[in-house]
């Protein structure tokens, strides 16, 4: 391969002047996660309301939570955060509409709650099935003791149902942290995206993918060993979970 | 707002949209769905056959790849291939690589990761007293194979890996990193040329999402039909 | 206590699965209710706590109009104590928290009181030593007795139990049924659905016979072990004492 490998380049001044091509990616990398965690509490939220509503005998808030879902899950995310990003401002009243498009920070907003509306719809169908995987007497217990529908949720159903998931929600977290990099189509130079620019400036594409790369893995076996100490922490004594 | 819509944008673009974009959106979809497979099932029979390092080499290719966004493996691969390539056939330069070859290339990589673990998953699902009872019967493990644990696995995975393949179908939009011309990026292009944003990504999300509906729903119904065959 | 006239339920409009049940339990009194698999008897007994809707009919629970849409169903159910086939504690709980759970939610008694309480009820049900514990690692009969004590603790003023020994393992029987003799010999209202024919001769006034939805016998336990009136309960008493 004639290609100039140039290991030093990250500790050369970036073109913006804001430190080393190092710098650069770091920052990028803090965007990630900052995107990526404020989308997967709008994904825990809404979906953990979602999942709940597609459990309830109401036929109503079954089909809210039905739509809902399919909405969100069929359509690729980039079409999403086009609609969110281009059209949205168009179709509001022009005031609301100008209010949007001159709001600082727009693609991080964008990209954190279009990516988290996204999510939403999986957290919401993986907790159904948390639920639907109790034994249909838990429910009835909770009822006969007179615990009401939300106080049964609150204190019986859904602590369960939360633990029972949680290895699938690890890999759906992970996905979070993947999916921001989906915004570089919006303009948000998150990690990928100043990977890209570094590349760009300095031409040594390699080594600029070389260390995004080894960035997400770093910040994959984190979020991985923190999951599975919370897995440990939460575990019931005596009680064996799935698989 | 809805009084300036102009769907004319939309009638006049419909042949470039579908007669480029599409098929080569569906092109896509398709080669790297069937290559994402027979790679796939490579890795996974790699993984469940028993041999240490092999198993291990196909576990760090899946983990590795599941790790990263899409995205920035469509980068890796477009800058990657024409290398690839070069020191392949020795050329002296860098080789040059059409967008779509560069595209099927790294969605058969990043796919095949998915799929493997889908069929692992598939794979181990069949109770460990089915291969038993098999052996009991004189089977050997070809024919344990053939006759009793894939017949069983196939049909459990079938309908997940459909499933990936429409999010796959979803996710070749992302070559509009690389300014490909696909359903989505020849929209956008429409877009750009005529200013007319709202139009064209209105109705690439609906076409995406008619399409991924009626693929899911079509997946519904052969997971129930197959349910009830069991 | 518990009067039940005329009890129309349909899963279906071709399926019905309670056919004009009409039944009572007297305050003190202990009820059995027997019958072939299928034949009603879970789903009349959870029709007392309104756990089954049923779609014709009336029941009354110490006056209280069970099918009226104004009563307040969680405070009727946490004066009607129940167990299930399948225990049905709350596994992320430890034992004690699953006795204070309804207490403190439901009756609203404060922490402590609830924990004296929840101890005196497990010391009588011989599990004080398990209250630290969780209820997987409790075996079968212990994981009954616990929810024996958890309904106890709301102080009904009416036990229903469903088959409460039919998913325990035969040895474990008789540890479940020794609480309930002595229950019964309280002067606890019971309501039961159960194989134990040893236990209705035992302790039990009346014997309710139900096969495909009706109530075929409903006589006092010397009538129904003496006379059997009708064919179909004389059948199942030779299949289920036969052996």
């Amino acid at each position: 391969m004639n290609y100039n490998w140039n290991w030093k380049i990250f500790f050369e001044p970036n073109p913006m002047g804001t430190g080393t091509y190092l710098d650069m990616l770091l920052s990028g990398l803090a965007l990630t996660i900052k995107t990526a965690l404020l989308a997967w509490v709008i994904a825990l939220a809404v979906g953990s309301i979602v999942g709940v509503l597609r459990t309830l005998p109401s036929r109503g808030a079954y089909w809210f939570g039905f739509c809902w879902v399919e909405f969100f899950r069929n359509m690729p995310l980039l079409v999403q955060l086009f609609l969110w990003f281009f059209v949205l401002p168009e179709m509001l009243p022009r005031a609301a509409g100008l209010w949007l498009k001159q709001l600082p920070n727009a693609p991080f907003w964008t990209a954190a709650i279009g990516v988290g509306l996204f999510m939403s719809a999986r957290v919401a169908v993986q907790l159904q099935a948390g639920i639907g995987s109790l034994p249909r007497g838990q429910r009835m217990a909770a009822t006969a003791l007179g615990l009401t529908t939300v106080q049964g949720y609150r204190y019986v159903l859904l602590p369960m149902a939360f633990r029972i998931i949680l290895p699938p929600l690890t890999s759906e977290f992970l996905n979070t942290i993947k999916n921001t990099a989906v915004a570089i189509t919006i303009g948000l130079i998150e990690l990928t995206g100043q990977a890209r620019s570094m590349q760009e400036f300095s031409f040594q594409v390699f080594e600029a993918f070389t260390a995004a790369t080894i960035l997400y893995l770093l910040t994959n076996a984190i979020v991985v060993t923190a999951m599975r100490f919370l897995e440990r922490y939460v575990a019931i004594p005596g009680y064996i979970t799935g698989k | 707002m809805l009084g300036s819509f102009d769907f004319d944008v939309i009638r006049r673009s419909l042949p470039y949209l579908f007669y480029e974009g599409m098929t080569f959106t569906l092109t896509l979809t398709a080669l790297a769905a069937f290559g994402g497979l027979v790679f796939g099932t490579a890795i996974a029979l790699m993984r469940l056959s028993g041999y240490k390092l092999l198993g291990r080499i196909a576990g760090l290719y899946v983990d590795f790849m599941r790790s990263l966004p899409l995205v920035l493996v469509i980068f890796w691969f477009y800058f990657l291939v024409p290398y690839i390539g070069q020191w392949i056939t020795g050329a002296p330069r860098p080789i040059k690589v059409g967008a779509f070859a560069s595209s099927l290339i790294t969605f058969i990589m990043f796919e095949a990761a998915y799929f493997s673990e889908i069929m692992r998953a598939g794979i181990q699902s069949i109770s460990r007293g089915q291969p038993a009872a098999a052996s009991a019967l004189g089977l050997n493990y070809a024919q344990t194979m053939r006759y009793v644990v894939l017949p069983q696995a196939f049909r459990n995975m079938l309908p997940v890996l459909l499933t990936q393949t429409i999010v796959l179908f979803q996710d070749t939009s992302l070559v509009y990193v690389l300014s490909i011309p696909d359903f989505l990026g020849a929209a956008s292009k429409v877009a750009q040329r005529d200013g007319r944003l709202v139009e064209m990504y209105l109705f690439a999300a609906v076409v995406y999402f008619t399409i991924s509906c009626i693929a899911s729903f079509g997946v519904r119904r052969l997971q129930s039909r197959i349910a009830i065959i069991r | 206590m518990i009067e039940i006239s005329h009890v129309n339920k349909w899963y279906s409009p071709t399926f019905q699965v309670l056919t004009d049940c009409t039944t009572s339990v007297t305050k003190g009194e202990v009820v059995v209710v027997c019958g072939p698999s299928g034949s009603g008897k879970s789903t009349l007994i959870k029709c007392v706590n309104a756990l089954e809707p049923f779609q014709s009919g009336e029941i009354t629970v110490d006056g209280t109009k069970v099918h009226d849409p104004k009563t307040d169903l969680p405070k009727l159910r946490s004066r009607v104590g129940m167990v299930f086939q399948h225990f049905e504690l709350f596994p992320h709980l430890k034992i004690i928290d699953n006795l204070c759970l309804a207490q403190t939610k439901v009756l609203g008694r404060p922490l402590d009181k609830a924990k004296t309480k929840g101890m005196q009820l497990l010391e009588r049900v011989g599990l004080k030593e398990q209250a630290e514990k969780f209820p997987a690692q409790l075996s079968g009969g212990q994981q009954q007795r616990v929810a024996i004590a958890r309904a106890l603790a709301m102080d009904p003023i009416v036990m229903l139990f469903d088959e409460p020994t039919s998913a325990l393992d035969p040895e474990m029987v008789s540890e479940v049924l020794d609480v309930m003799v002595d229950l019964a010999r309280e002067g606890m209202t019971m309501m039961v659905v159960t194989h134990e024919m040893g236990f209705a001769r035992k302790v039990a006034n009346r014997v309710i016979f139900m096969d495909r939805g009706e109530i075929v016998e409903d006589a006092q336990k010397d009538d129904f072990f003496g006379k059997p009136r009708s064919d179909r309960a004389q059948k199942f008493l030779s299949k289920i004492l036969s052996h």
